[in-house]
């Protein structure tokens, strides 16, 4: 019984990686079956049409394609996909969303049929043979048109187009403030429309068994639980326990993978029709025209404020942009998420927050890395800087002035409804970040710089985000149509080797490695003694899966439950063997010893094996070692920071360089750094990339003008630096390790920083309106204008 | 109407029946069963069919299998020898340079491309020469970090010495 040094807080090499290195991982389309049918879906080229027939006789003429279906067909026996996340606390439109449109087309993407064949060579033939009458109508892409009187109608049962008008915040007390100020700041900003662009794209293969009336589904998923419920509860109406949902080896979601797509519905309705398996991949085309999209709002914000820098009120309006339907969670990430986050790292008394949620002819919106908290960090991070141009003052000394203080948590917004901010302390962060650039050095070298012409740029985030999502009285209370517990169920076998299964569902996030290092170290392990298993629903309990950066604060919170039950039983069977008192004795270093005798002790493995062998148990005591637990989360975490950005721009080309990228950030205590760094690395890259680079654009008539990756400029190798990363360390209160959440937090601070550099580097220049992308074209542009 | 191609993939020989139109990462994925190479676009854009044929990388999307007459083929699956990872998958797991591992097999060929012919790149030399290549995980630091790895190993430490 030799003391090891604790797996947690330690860079462990990632249990993943071997096969993934291989090319051994089995993603979506690497899984066959036999027999197996290839659905390709025909799409509407229309942006808003009326389907008036269908032709499909051709299509199902062609050699090797099996059938072809169309809306009609699947209306009476597959229901509409739901809308699980409302904006709770007001009335929302919630129009039907069906796998295949019926009577019209509402996007250019929108599922009209579907072929199934042999091949999907053959397949994607097939579709050019369907002839569809369409009725062209008149499209809306954009949010204020789409509200305008006399804009086209997208659904009867959305007038004006408005699937919600929700508030928070008060409204009066903002008003008074707003009137007392000694100096007012407004902005429109345009939180554009971004592809998430998981290097995997989505896909769905279902098999259906008739002797056993089974449905297995495979799909790229960041929650298989929830797709299994909703698939056979709210669609296809078949019973929960027969439906099995497996996601493989998922190559990345971004949140794109959360939701209940069409395809899904179909191959599964399809495969229990012909009682075959089918599978979609869809091409990357297709994720762009009709996986979900996110962010798309169009913003007007207002900073009241002293002239000494103490900001006093904030108001907001914010037009959602929902797309043509509604997604699963599409409402709720404008405003719960979005909301009820806008005063950030700020002490701002006074706060009114109103946010329209519209149907446009384009593709749905959801959420995406962030989901809400890049869209009200930009906002409020953007805003600071403004402020700090008007009042003459350095945008540190603004953010500082401005920061909760420390003594104030747990700390709760004024008025916006928001469970409480856990734990922060903004102001270390904060220094460590300056110190880190030697930002007076780099002021001093900006000041020299504009003498000789040189637009240099310091763009500061200092940002908060609410991420471990949630207690689940909170967030159904918010219109989240189902809980946010975490499972875990963890097995002890004969031989001391350990299966922990998980609701949570990595893509990418290493969890096998991090579960396994926290389990290891509960018992006293190897790492390479536990297996974590995640993924299929079969045998598993219900979890609700990874996103809002919650896998560790949530699932690893059901994980330490079910560690510590085990950790019981095993102490009543150690005393038992050593013939102690169960107050005699402690669990400690992969043993049940006396306590203050170390070496008299029964080790794990022999625990494992009288747990199995039952003859020597206490008397009464059942077989087996293993706990299943749920977690429901008291708070949120909520991770902080500060991120600085220093850019250079060249005023021939527009061109912005980033010179460095400097992110100091508080996720609590770290489970595994390397992992944890590679989790800002990425979210970064993300948020860099809707700062200069990124944005879906549709034309009047919905057409994707962004179609492909020659037109979406997702970044590469060499448009991106490397990244400068430093933690903080202030624990949650609550949560697991007191860790926060990693996961999103990068792409939440990164955006406002680039673009606040950007605006530093022009600001003498008298330019202040800077919408995203920042192109070369867009930066030279707003030189060139200001001239 | 069908075409006889015959290829060799990491060093083992295959001959079979295709249509002219099969794309060459179809007959890897489908008809050998090497679901190493992913497809993850349908514009050549994003590098994750990457494979080294006859010396070079080249995106097996944009190639039909017919074209690959004759040809050398080394995938991500001929990368480790007798059970012994070649320096670059060794690096990718040192410096975590792959999360969600789809976009890893086409990485690790440009690498294996880009070491053969730059055996001790820059930074930006690395970076330019996976420009074929997206990543949208990992930010590509640590990608870099562990090509860098990699081409230290290479010229330096065991592998060398092993050569």
């Amino acid at each position: 019984m030799v003391a090891t040094a604790p797996l947690v807080g330690q860079s462990v090499r990632r249990k993943e990686d071997p096969r993934l290195i291989a090319g051994q991982g089995r993603y979506l389309d690497d899984i066959h079956l036999p027999n197996t049918a290839h659905a390709a879906l025909l799409r509407s080229p229309h942006g808003h049409a009326r389907i008036l027939s269908i032709d499909t006789s051709k299509a199902r003429a062609l050699p090797g394609v099996v059938a072809v279906y169309t809306g009609s067909d699947m209306k009476d026996t597959a229901n509409p996909l739901p809308c699980a996340f409302t904006a709770g606390g007001v009335p929302n439109n919630l129009p039907p969303h069906r796998a295949l449109a019926v009577d019209k087309a509402r996007y250019v993407g929108d599922g009209i049929a579907v072929v199934v064949a042999e091949d999907e060579y053959i397949a994607h033939d097939a579709l050019d043979l369907i002839e569809v009458e369409y009725e062209v109508l008149p499209a809306v892409v954009d949010v204020e048109k789409a509200r305008a009187e006399g804009a086209p109608q997208l659904h009867e049962e959305a007038p004006g187009n408005l699937c919600m008008h929700w508030t928070a915040g008060n409204q009066e007390k903002a008003d008074a403030a707003f009137a007392a100020a000694d100096v007012v700041v407004k902005h429109r900003i345009h939180n554009q429309r971004l592809i998430a662009n998981p290097m995997e794209t989505r896909g769905a293969l279902a098999n259906y068994d008739p002797g056993t009336g089974e449905l297995t589904l495979w799909c790229t998923s960041q929650n298989p639980h929830i797709h299994k419920l909703l698939l056979a509860a709210f669609v296809l109406g078949m019973p929960e326990h027969k439906v099995r949902v497996i996601a493989p080896e998922v190559g990345g979601g971004f949140g794109s993978k959360i939701f209940l797509y069409p395809d899904m519905v179909i191959v599964s309705w399809v495969a229990r029709h012909l009682c075959r398996p089918v599978k979609f991949v869809e091409t990357r085309s297709e994720n762009y025209l009709a996986t979900q999209q996110g962010r798309d709002h169009t913003q007007y914000v207002e900073v009241a404020a002293q002239r000494d820098g103490k900001v006093t009120g904030l108001r907001v309006r914010s037009l959602a942009n929902l797309g043509a339907y509604l997604s699963t969670a599409g409402p709720g990430v404008p405003t719960t998420l979005f909301g009820r986050l806008v005063s950030g790292a700020y002490r701002i008394p006074a706060i009114w927050v109103e946010v329209e949620g519209v149907f446009t002819n384009t593709a749905l919106v959801d959420a995406y890395r962030g989901a809400g908290r890049p869209e009200a960090t930009f906002l409020i991070e953007r805003m600071m800087d403004l402020l700090a141009l008007e009042l003459g003052m350095d945008p540190a000394e603004v953010r500082r002035k401005n920061f909760i203080p420390p003594d104030a948590f747990p700390y709760s917004p004024a008025d916006l409804g928001l469970v409480p901010y856990d734990s922060g302390n903004y102001e270390p962060a904060l220094d460590k970040a300056l110190q880190l650039v030697d930002y007076r050095e780099l002021r001093k070298q900006q000041d020299e710089g504009r003498k000789h012409g040189r637009l240099l740029g310091i763009g500061l985030s200092s940002y908060i985000e609410i991420c471990g999502l949630a207690p689940s009285a909170w967030m159904q209370a918010q219109g989240w149509g189902a809980p946010l517990f975490e499972s875990s169920q963890v097995r002890i076998l004969a031989t001391g080797k350990i299966i922990a299964t998980t609701g949570s569902s990595s893509h990418g996030q290493g969890h096998e490695t991090t579960f396994a290092q926290i389990v290891a170290d509960q018992f006293g392990v190897g790492v390479d003694d536990v297996e974590i298993v995640h993924g299929d629903t079969q045998g598993a309990p219900f979890g609700l899966g990874t996103y809002g950066s919650r896998s560790l604060a949530v699932g690893g919170g059901a994980m330490l439950r079910s560690t510590e039950k085990i950790k019981q039983k095993l102490i009543a069977i150690g005393a038992h063997l050593l013939e102690v008192s169960p107050e005699d004795v402690e669990y400690a270093d992969g043993a049940v010893s006396v306590k203050g005798a170390p070496g008299r002790g029964k080790a794990f493995g022999d625990l494992a094996m009288a747990a199995w062998l039952v003859s020597s148990l206490p008397p009464g005591m059942e077989a087996g070692l293993e706990a299943i637990s749920y977690y429901d989360p008291p708070d949120c975490t909520f991770p902080f920071g500060t991120h600085i950005c220093v850019v250079e721009v060249d005023p021939d080309t527009g061109k912005v360089k980033i010179l460095r990228y400097v992110a100091v950030d508080d996720v609590g205590p770290v489970i595994n750094p390397m992992i944890v760094d590679g989790q800002f690395h990425g979210g970064i890259a993300q948020g860099i990339g809707q700062a200069l680079f990124e944005g879906a654009v549709y034309d009047d008539d919905g057409q994707l003008k962004t179609g492909s990756m020659m037109d979406y400029a997702v970044p590469k190798a060499d448009d991106l630096p490397s990244y400068e990363t430093a933690r903080t360390v202030t624990p949650s209160p609550h949560s697991p390790f007191g860790a926060k959440g990693a996961g999103e937090a990068g792409t939440i601070a990164s955006t406002p920083a680039v673009v606040n550099a950007v605006a530093d580097a022009l600001s003498h220049l008298g330019i202040h309106d800077l919408q995203m992308p920042l192109t070369p074209q867009c930066v030279w542009s707003a030189i060139q204008a200001a001239k | 109407m069908k075409h006889t191609v015959a290829l060799r993939v990491n060093g083992k020989s295959y001959e079979h029946e295709v249509s002219p139109r099969l794309l060459l990462v179809h007959h890897l994925r489908e008809t050998l069963g090497l679901t190493g190479t992913h497809i993850g676009c349908d514009t050549s854009q994003c590098g994750a069919c990457t494979i080294v044929m006859n010396g070079l990388s080249v995106k097996s999307c944009t190639i039909l299998a017919v074209q690959a007459e004759g040809a050398e083929i080394l995938t991500v699956e001929g990368l480790a020898v007798n059970g012994v990872l070649h320096p670059l998958q060794q690096g990718f797991w040192e410096k975590h340079g792959l999360q969600c591992g789809f976009c890893t097999p086409g990485m690790l060929m440009a690498a294996y491309n880009l070491l053969n012919r730059n055996p001790n790149p820059s930074e930006d030399e690395i970076r330019h020469g996976l420009e074929g290549n997206l990543c949208r995980c990992t930010g590509y630091h640590n990608i870099v970090a562990a090509i860098r790895w990699a081409a230290e190993e290479m010229r330096t430490g065991a592998f060398a010495a092993a050569r």
